[in-house]
């Protein structure tokens, strides 16, 4: 199998992929990225902890126009993982306002978003409809 | 001692729209000689400038605009604050005239932005031959398009549905119904950007750009500019009794960040910090939102305005929905809000909006809105969001 990486340092790969975020040891905060301090409460330890994959959509949009070069339309969203918001998009769904809905459940759901020279294969996240 | 009170001597925008004869400079000069005008005073009664260009922040506009009408050796405070950076201009001016620096400042807006197409996310090029990490998140690739949207019609679209997931009643003809509002109020604004009535068929048909927000129900890029002199209330005292009958009061002047809450990161948050400047602004000037007569409020899109009824207290907590629909907020409603037709159609030339807005709020309040006056108003309330985050609220009363 060819070599794969994520698209992004905080999705972690393998046989049950998963976000990984950066919990503040002393409030709590979750963060996805590195941080120099916490923007909650200023501390600065950190752990990593795993986040829950199974989530309920907050908010939506169906993206029709964007910048040169990103194919549309996607639908951008706002997913709640059992208390810790989560940015990514909607994917294995029809991007219309009958098959999107406010509330709806969904799981994480990684999928190819090419190759290098190398062969090495990017992998990005999304999340789909449970049960779909 | 208290801090002085703060008044609005003169204030001037130029049209909005298309200006490709005028340079950023031109239209700065414009929008200050005409406050200067308005409030009888000249450059050499300033003593500080606050200048706002948001796209070409490093350049130094306060001083360029001093080489053109006037260089007086007086401090220019030039900022840039995204959306804010109009309001955050004018309170660099009022901040000084409180802190007893001067008694009489000046504040300018100016962005040249017509053609400039979608804002946010820039264009994904050629994928690197090498997948390799970098920035905070370690990203292999760009993430706009692929983790979320970067573009602003598609930010502000999921604040809105936000919204409405948590206290139910929008739709996309409801966001639709909120800018056919504006492209009604400002058929009666000659210096809109647009000044043609939609109807609501129009606005769901025109060219989806992030659903559910329409290509008219964002806010119109163009080019503009705006400026004020402000002064000190014992200055107003020594001019003329005409000059004070026109200066409008500043009953507060608020900026505030956004707060860390656990979405933030996900999706700006516009809501806290601008419940929060209410909150202050409303305490500063000792009124409640049932004593306001207009708002100009940051319509950036149609999805934004909804929200911002709820966290500028216009409305019951979770009732923005029900407080739309009774059409209150038309310029014939109980709390006109955007009679000038908002960002959606009179414009949204960055730097100049948040003190466009004040000068349309205080021609109302001075009886000089023509066409469009509100009759009678006395108190109105100016809010912008920059993303990011800052919010600037001002509260404007009639001089007694």
């Amino acid at each position: 199998m060819a070599k794969q990486v994520p698209l992004v340092d905080y999705l972690e790969l393998g046989d049950s992929p998963h976000l990984v975020a950066n919990e503040c040891t002393s409030c709590g905060a979750r963060f996805f990225g590195r941080r120099n301090a916490c923007a909650k409460c200023g501390k600065t330890e950190f752990a990593q902890v795993a986040v829950g994959t199974n989530g309920e959509v907050r908010a939506f949009t169906i993206v029709a126009f964007a910048a040169p070069g990103v194919p549309v339309p996607y639908v951008a969203a706002w997913v709640d993982c059992d208390g810790t918001s989560v940015r990514g998009n909607l994917i294995n769904v029809e991007p219309d306002p009958e098959h999107v809905t406010l509330g709806m459940k969904v799981r994480l759901a990684t999928q190819s978003i090419g190759l290098d020279e190398e062969g090495t294969e990017a992998i990005g996240f999304g999340f789909e409809p449970l049960g779909g | 001692m208290a801090a002085e009170d703060v008044w609005v001597l003169g204030i001037h925008m130029t049209k909005f729209g298309k200006h490709p004869d005028l340079d950023l400079v031109d239209l700065a000069s414009e929008a200050v000689l005409g406050a200067l005008a308005d409030g009888d005073v000249e450059m050499k009664d300033i003593g500080v400038i606050g200048a706002g260009n948001l796209m070409g922040a490093a350049a130094g506009i306060g001083q360029q605009l001093q080489k053109q009408v006037g260089q007086t050796g007086i401090p220019v405070y030039n900022v840039a604050n995204a959306c804010a950076t109009g309001a955050t201009a004018l309170r660099v001016a009022i901040m000084a005239i409180k802190a007893g620096e001067t008694d009489m400042g000046l504040a300018f807006g100016v962005e040249k932005l017509s053609g400039a197409g979608l804002l946010g996310g820039g264009p994904r090029r050629e994928e690197s031959p090498n997948w390799t990490p970098s920035g905070r998140l370690g990203a292999i690739a760009p993430i706009d398009g692929r983790i979320g949207t970067e573009n602003m019609p598609g930010v502000f679209a999921q604040i809105g549905m936000e919204y409405g997931h948590r206290y139910g009643g929008t739709s996309f003809e409801l966001f639709a119904k909120i800018s056919e509002k504006n492209h009604a109020h400002s058929t009666l604004n000659p210096l809109a950007a647009y000044t043609k009535r939609m109807s609501l068929e129009q606005i769901m048909g025109d060219v989806m750009i992030a659903y559910p927000n329409t290509r008219p129900m964002c806010s119109a890029n163009c080019d503009g500019a705006a400026a004020a002199v402000v002064v000190s209330g014992s200055k107003l005292k020594t001019l003329s009794l005409e000059q004070q009958r026109r200066a409008v009061k500043i009953s507060a002047s608020v900026l505030t960040t956004d707060p860390w809450e656990e979405s933030c990161q996900v999706l700006p948050d516009v809501s806290t910090l601008t419940r929060n400047a209410a909150k202050q602004a409303y305490e500063q000037a000792g009124l409640g939102p049932s004593d306001l007569d207009l708002v100009e409020l940051h319509d950036c899109f149609a999805t934004a305005e909804l929200v911002h009824y709820d966290n500028l207290g216009l409305c019951e907590p979770g009732g923005a929905v029900d407080f739309f629909n009774s059409g209150a907020t038309w310029r014939d409603g109980s709390l006109p809000v955007n009679v000038s037709g908002g960002l959606e159609s009179k414009g949204h030339p960055i730097a100049a909006t948040g003190i466009a807005n004040v000068w349309e709020v205080s021609t109302h309040l001075r009886g000089e809105a023509g066409d469009r006056q509100i009759s009678g108003a006395r108190v109105g309330l100016t809010h912008v969001i920059g993303l990011g985050s800052a919010c600037g609220i001002h509260i404007l009363e009639k001089a007694a």
